[in-house]
């Protein structure tokens, strides 16, 4: 049994101009002290997952549908009270801009101390202590005077990694990590990235990250599941998403990346933008910007299938899923481009990394 | 210190405050027909015309306005606030004999404004667009609405006539004696209702829109129950606000003890000015007025020391 099964998660929105599904029939596993990586554009209904996960979508949101199996059990079908005692201490959450995540009229230390004191059942004294050293081990400097801190004194890469710290406070299985260095410069996000994985190796936690950057998920993820408008059109061990793409966005996504050295001119971008979710397009909701979109496409709405075989790949435990009707035979052309690695293949060192 | 210098900033801020407030008042008095004289020779048929100009001359009253507010500023600067001329006692006397019933009774009106507005401003924000909310709106509007002399009436002929709960007349016992403090409990509903009202209104606004941030997404993220999320992370946070209304509604609670302390025929400072106002007691009014200005000044003064409570980002220096 896998740490984190989703099946078939729904969630829609029902906003003024219309519903909106921000999750459309999402399936995914996160096995236990994996990283699990979900990319896509802003919208695309990353976030909306992992809320979910810890049932903490708000109105007008609503989850329509699904299960959202946690160690087994059905976090949709708990009582409030079973949802909290999951809340920081099963499932923790790494938000994405750690600035609005704390509160401002609070210490840092007491804001990361109170979730200790309340899931741990620590008395005042152990939580503090427990606080600091967690402080001390994600990196901030003399932790035992920046404990009575406020956020505002702290620096934004320090306001991370006070929200990381926050998030490991109560050894939590699953971690989910929001977009977690977006809001950093670079130089910072690499440390903070080797922060999280270090730590969560420490931990043995689970990381199931959420971000738009395919370099992060390259860094840091295991297996991968790309997402468009609401639904997942790609799922791929990490490696394979890289060298071997099937879905023609995941492809776009690829060639949009600047690369040092790189001898065009221009980059590459996907034409036009992601859907007004209210009014998705028929048939294959990336048909308006894919570059291999037929008649066909406008038509009949694809579902994820295993690329090689054609083979329903919807579920869970499908480790290879591509949503294209290119593998399911309804198209008369092929996808017709080609991955080009550039220097060194790095897929001996992951190799090597991985053993 | 920062704070000290800061309050001391803000006292000082206060003389040219004042200044403006008593030299409006004091024009505004003396623009107004008739003077102390006339009010006294009103009762007194027998007093002619030269006597009349004597007792003008007595009192100063017949020097230019300037004249007569230098020498009401320099006696104010040797802390003497001056006679009440129709009363034949000193404004001093009266001020202070007047002054801890109208703030007994406005810390009654604040208090029940402040016990009010605050739990039930967080519950329509809880239940934001709910029937609660709804209905906690009317409430709060009707409360707006209603002038306080009405609501001061009714509250005498329900509780006092009807239900013979409350004594008609303030009781003849000390201030601070149980039945005072009962019979207050009217007046300082009518004095706080259009503020407690207000303050629900802002609590509310407030507090929807905090809650609405990450930082509440967060707490909850980390599994604290819901009543911590908001009666911890949320209310210190919406606060801020509502002191800023707290303070800012001392002028209504001080302005609507006028009205309300002749409704309750209650001896404070507010009837006091209903009466000089009749006398046409310059000096008496001046104090009264000068009164409300200091305790504005006071109101926002704390305010801001409590903003740098609430609010770790606040510093004054």
């Amino acid at each position: 049994m896998a740490l984190l099964e989703v099946e078939d998660l729904t969630v829609n929105f029902y906003t003024e101009e219309g519903v909106v599904t921000a999750a459309d029939e999402v399936s995914y596993r996160v096995e236990r002290g994996e990283k699990f990586g979900i990319v896509g554009e802003s919208g695309a209904g990353k976030s909306v997952t992992s809320m979910s996960l810890m049932r903490l979508i708000e109105d007008p949101g609503r989850i329509e549908s699904g299960e959202i199996r946690f160690k087994g059990e059905d976090i949709l079908e708990m009582s409030e009270t079973e949802v909290r005692e999951l809340r920081g201490n099963e499932i923790a959450m790494i938000f994405q801009d750690a600035q609005t995540a704390l509160n401002p009229v609070f210490t840092v230390g007491e804001q990361i101390s109170e979730a200790i004191r309340h899931n741990l059942g620590y008395d005042d004294d152990k939580a503090r202590e427990r606080t600091i050293r967690l402080l001390d081990e994600v990196g901030i400097p003399e932790a035992e005077a920046r404990y009575s801190d406020y956020p505002h004194e702290f620096s934004g890469g320090m306001q991370q990694r006070a929200v990381i710290a926050m998030a490991l406070s109560c050894d939590p299985d699953l971690l989910i990590a929001d977009e977690p260095t977006t809001a950093l410069d670079v130089t910072i996000e690499a440390k903070i990235l080797d922060q999280i994985e270090e730590l969560a190796e420490e931990f043995d936690t689970a990381i199931q990250l959420i971000t738009h950057d395919l370099g992060v998920i390259a860094k840091v993820c295991d297996r991968v599941m790309v997402m468009y408008a609401g639904k997942p059109v790609e799922k791929a061990a990490a490696e394979e998403l890289f060298y071997d793409p099937k879905h023609p966005y995941t492809v776009g996504l690829m060639s949009s990346i600047p690369r040092i050295g790189d001898t065009r001119d221009r980059l590459q971008t996907i034409p036009g933008t992601m859907p007004d979710l209210v009014d998705v397009p028929t048939g294959c909701s990336f048909h308006p910007r894919c570059p291999y979109a037929e008649a066909a496409c406008t038509r009949k709405e694809p579902k994820p299938v295993d690329p090689d075989t054609g083979m329903d790949a919807t579920g869970t435990d499908a480790d290879r899923a591509a949503a294209c009707l290119a593998y399911t035979g309804d198209l008369a052309g092929e996808l017709d481009y080609t991955v080009e690695v550039q220097g060194e293949d790095p897929r001996l060192q992951l190799g090597d990394h991985r053993e | 210190m920062g704070l000290r210098r800061f309050v001391l900033k803000r006292v000082l801020l206060t003389v040219p405050i004042l200044f403006g407030v008593s030299v409006i008042t004091f024009v505004l008095v003396n623009v107004a027909p008739g003077d102390p004289v006339d009010v006294i020779v009103a009762f007194n048929p027998d007093i002619g015309p030269a006597e009349k100009a004597q007792m003008r001359e007595y009192y100063g009253l017949d020097q230019p306005v300037w004249a007569q507010y230098l020498r009401w500023v320099g006696n104010l600067l040797q802390g003497d606030l001056g006679e009440a001329i129709t009363r034949n006692r000193s404004v001093n006397a009266i001020f202070m004999s007047r002054l801890p019933e109208t703030i007994v009774l406005g810390l009654f009106g604040w208090a029940f404004a402040i016990i009010i507005a605050i739990p039930t401003g967080i519950y329509a924000a809880v239940r934001k667009d709910e029937m609660g909310d709804h209905v906690s709106r009317i409430i709060a509007l009707s409360g707006i609405s209603i002038p306080n002399f009405w609501l001061g009436l009714m509250l005498i002929l329900f509780g006092a006539l009807t239900f013979n709960l409350w004594p008609v007349l303030p009781p003849r016992k000390p201030l601070l004696h149980p039945d005072t403090l009962w019979f207050l409990l009217l007046p300082g509903i009518t004095i706080g209702t259009a503020s407690a009202s207000t303050m629900m209104r802002i609590m509310r606004s407030s507090m929807a829109e905090e809650i609405n941030k990450e930082y509440v997404t967060a707490a909850r993220a980390k599994g604290l129950p819901e009543r911590t999320v908001i009666l911890k992370h949320v209310l210190r946070n919406s606060l801020i606000s509502v002191t800023t209304v707290a303070a800012f509604l001392t002028a209504g609670i001080v302005s609507g003890s006028v009205v309300v302390e002749v409704v309750f025929s209650w001896p404070g400072l507010g009837r006091e000015f209903v009466q000089a106002l009749n006398a046409r007691e310059t000096n008496l009014i001046l104090a009264i007025t000068l009164f409300t200005g200091v305790a504005l000044v006071i109101a926002n003064l704390l305010a801001d020391i409590v903003y740098a409570l609430l609010d770790p980002r606040i510093r004054y220096g």
